[in-house]
């Protein structure tokens, strides 16, 4: 069902205020919008960083200067980790980021502890540690630039990028 | 090199002490001095005098502790190296102190003698010759002269013969290009050079206290570790070659070691202070909390160490004694600190803190007394000593838009009483200014 309502989104079906299009899914249309354009409505190729993003989800969303997972990050860690399992030959590295409201050295440490929980929880979860690697960037690779709560919420992030 | 040429060729005729520049609390009335024209006989030596006091009058006007009393008022325009000046003529225009100067060539290089005169008192207060054996030192022979003038009249180390290491930042702000850079603490853009090539980020450069050597970090490979950069070699190496992230490097006083942040993968990825020594690249831990530790600054005297923790919910001062024993919080007014810097004086520590909405660059006690603002704005980072203590660099970033535009981040320079402030010029953005020691 999900699934399908990402699909539509991405697929570029307006849908006029949908309550169930949480911050998650928001986040998730935004990656696909930029990641997804070089390949034009050609198929998406299973256990691709595209087909994590469009039929899962890549990232996760923290509260401000919390490293804890929210329950909305636990379920889309639960659904890449199902999709880690479909697809057992995929890497992954996992970035933490931070919002800009912050000095940089305690949003680097921030981004860690966020990388952090996300890989601690895919690898309680089942996922070989051998297949994981983690990064902070802080605050240096905003994913929406501005200076706003709109711009930070989206920004203070865990990102699953398929590395192989 | 300038050094030993000082100490063949300086020597000072009056040890009697010049007036001394009020250094109150507060606003300072600035001193005013009257520079002469640098004289020389042909069009090169003229060219030198001309570059030399302009340097001159750039340092002391840009220091906040002196003016320069309006060139068209002389009413005297000798050479007053080997003539006495006429004091009345000086004190009519009120110029408190007055400098002369000339350049001319010899066999050995080129030869400045400067004179500086204390007006109301009527007497030479320091005489200066020295040869320049490369007309590519003037610059520094400008700054070493600034220096001498203002510790004359000060009181104060002078720091002018000084750099700021920086991060030049180009491009968009979600692909920032980074690269280390380096210039003379007044910007010029004939002393800017480049140190890095900008194909990995670079962060946080610091200067040693000791020497020509920068700690800072570096994602080499996506790899964010600490790294030192010899800038007589070239040379770079890891010194934060641990299995994790390492950052937030600064160099103990001795710059023997370096202080850090340490993230191990084995304790969740949580912060934590560590000490490499750099002749045994043996570590120590020091501290051992489930809160994040990280941003460490030595005092100057090598005994204790600040730095940022959110061990009690937010992020806030501590300072530990050199072995990680006996932790304070030292932070007391409300909102979110970070960055210390502990003052190469010794009483002071700079800090940024963020509330309502604004972050403040300030200075406290080192027993967190005395807590006091000296610049507010929507973004500002990074407070870096100047080596005498008494003023501070950072930086300051524009807001940004969603259309991508904004985000302009600039150096600025300002007196710790809050005034002066004034942008040391890039020739792109910069970030994470660093000074470094008298040369």
């Amino acid at each position: 069902m999900l699934k399908k309502l990402f699909m539509l989104i991405v697929a570029g079906f307006f849908l006029a205020s949908c309550a169930a299009t949480k911050t998650e899914e928001g986040g998730n249309v935004d990656a696909a919008s930029t990641s997804a354009s070089s390949s034009s409505g050609g198929e998406i190729t299973a256990g691709t960083q595209e087909d994590l993003i469009v039929n899962v989800g890549d990232r996760v969303f923290f509260e401000f200067d919390s490293s804890e997972l929210t329950v909305d990050a636990q379920a889309t860690l639960d659904a890449q980790a199902a999709w880690l399992m479909q697809y057992p030959d995929t890497n992954i590295t996992v970035e933490g980021h931070a919002d800009e409201r912050g000095t940089r050295e305690y949003n680097l440490a921030l981004g860690d502890k966020r990388a952090f929980s996300v890989y601690s929880y895919l690898a309680q979860a089942g996922i070989d540690t051998n297949r994981m690697e983690y990064v902070s960037w802080g605050k240096e690779r905003p994913d929406v630039i501005g200076s706003d709560e709109t711009a930070y919420s989206q920004n203070r992030r865990g990102v699953t990028i398929v590395s192989n | 090199m300038i050094k030993k040429i000082l100490l063949i060729l300086f020597f000072s005729l009056n040890a009697n002490a010049a007036l001394e520049v009020t250094i109150a609390q507060g606003k300072v009335e600035p001193t005013p001095i009257a520079i002469t024209q640098i004289f020389g006989a042909d069009s090169d030596t003229a060219r030198y005098g001309n570059t030399l006091r302009q340097i001159i009058n750039n340092n002391l006007t840009n220091s906040g502790l002196f003016y320069t009393v309006n060139e068209d008022l002389y009413i005297q325009s000798d050479n007053l190296v080997e003539k006495v000046p006429r004091f009345e003529d000086w004190k009519l225009i009120k110029a408190q102190f007055l400098l002369s100067a000339d350049v001319s060539k010899t066999d050995k290089g080129i030869r400045l003698r400067m004179r500086l005169y204390d007006v109301f008192n009527a007497k030479e207060i320091e005489k200066l010759q020295l040869t320049i054996p490369d007309e590519n030192l003037i610059r520094r022979v400008g700054h070493t002269v600034s220096d001498i003038v203002y510790e004359r009249i000060t009181g104060e180390t002078g720091y002018f013969d000084t750099r700021i290491v920086y991060v030049s930042e180009i491009g968009p702000l979600d692909q920032r290009v980074k690269r280390l850079a380096i210039m003379d603490q007044d910007g010029h853009l004939d002393s800017h050079q480049f140190l890095t090539d900008g194909k990995n980020l670079v962060l946080t450069p610091r200067f040693a206290p000791n020497n020509q050597i920068v700690t800072y970090m570096e994602y080499k490979n996506n790899l964010p570790r600490v790294y030192i950069y010899n800038l007589k070699t070239g040379e770079r190496e890891i010194v934060g070659d641990f299995p994790g992230m390492t950052f937030a490097p600064r160099f103990s006083p001795d710059s023997q070691s370096v202080v850090m942040s340490f993230s191990d993968p084995n304790n969740a990825a949580n912060s934590e202070i560590y000490l490499m020594d750099l002749n045994t690249r043996s570590r120590l831990r020091l501290t051992n909390d489930s809160g994040i530790d990280t941003s460490p600054s030595f005092s100057p005297n090598g005994e204790k160490i600040v730095f940022n923790s959110d061990r009690g919910g937010s992020p806030q001062l501590f300072i530990m004694d050199k072995n990680g024993d006996n932790i304070k919080r030292i932070s007391k007014g409300r909102g979110v600190y970070g960055n210390p810097v502990w003052s190469p004086r010794g009483d002071l520590i700079a800090f940024t803190k963020l509330t309502q909405g604004n972050f403040h660059i300030g200075v406290m006690d080192t027993n967190g007394n005395n807590e006091r603002v000296i610049v507010r704005d929507f973004s500002l980072e990074s407070p870096a000593w100047s080596p005498n203590g008494r003023y501070l660099i950072f930086h300051r970033q524009k807001r940004s838009n969603l259309d991508g535009t904004g985000g302009e981040v600039t150096i600025h320079f300002i007196d710790i009483t809050g005034y002066n402030e004034r942008v040391i010029p890039t020739p792109r953005d910069g970030s994470d200014p660093a000074w470094s020691p008298l040369l």
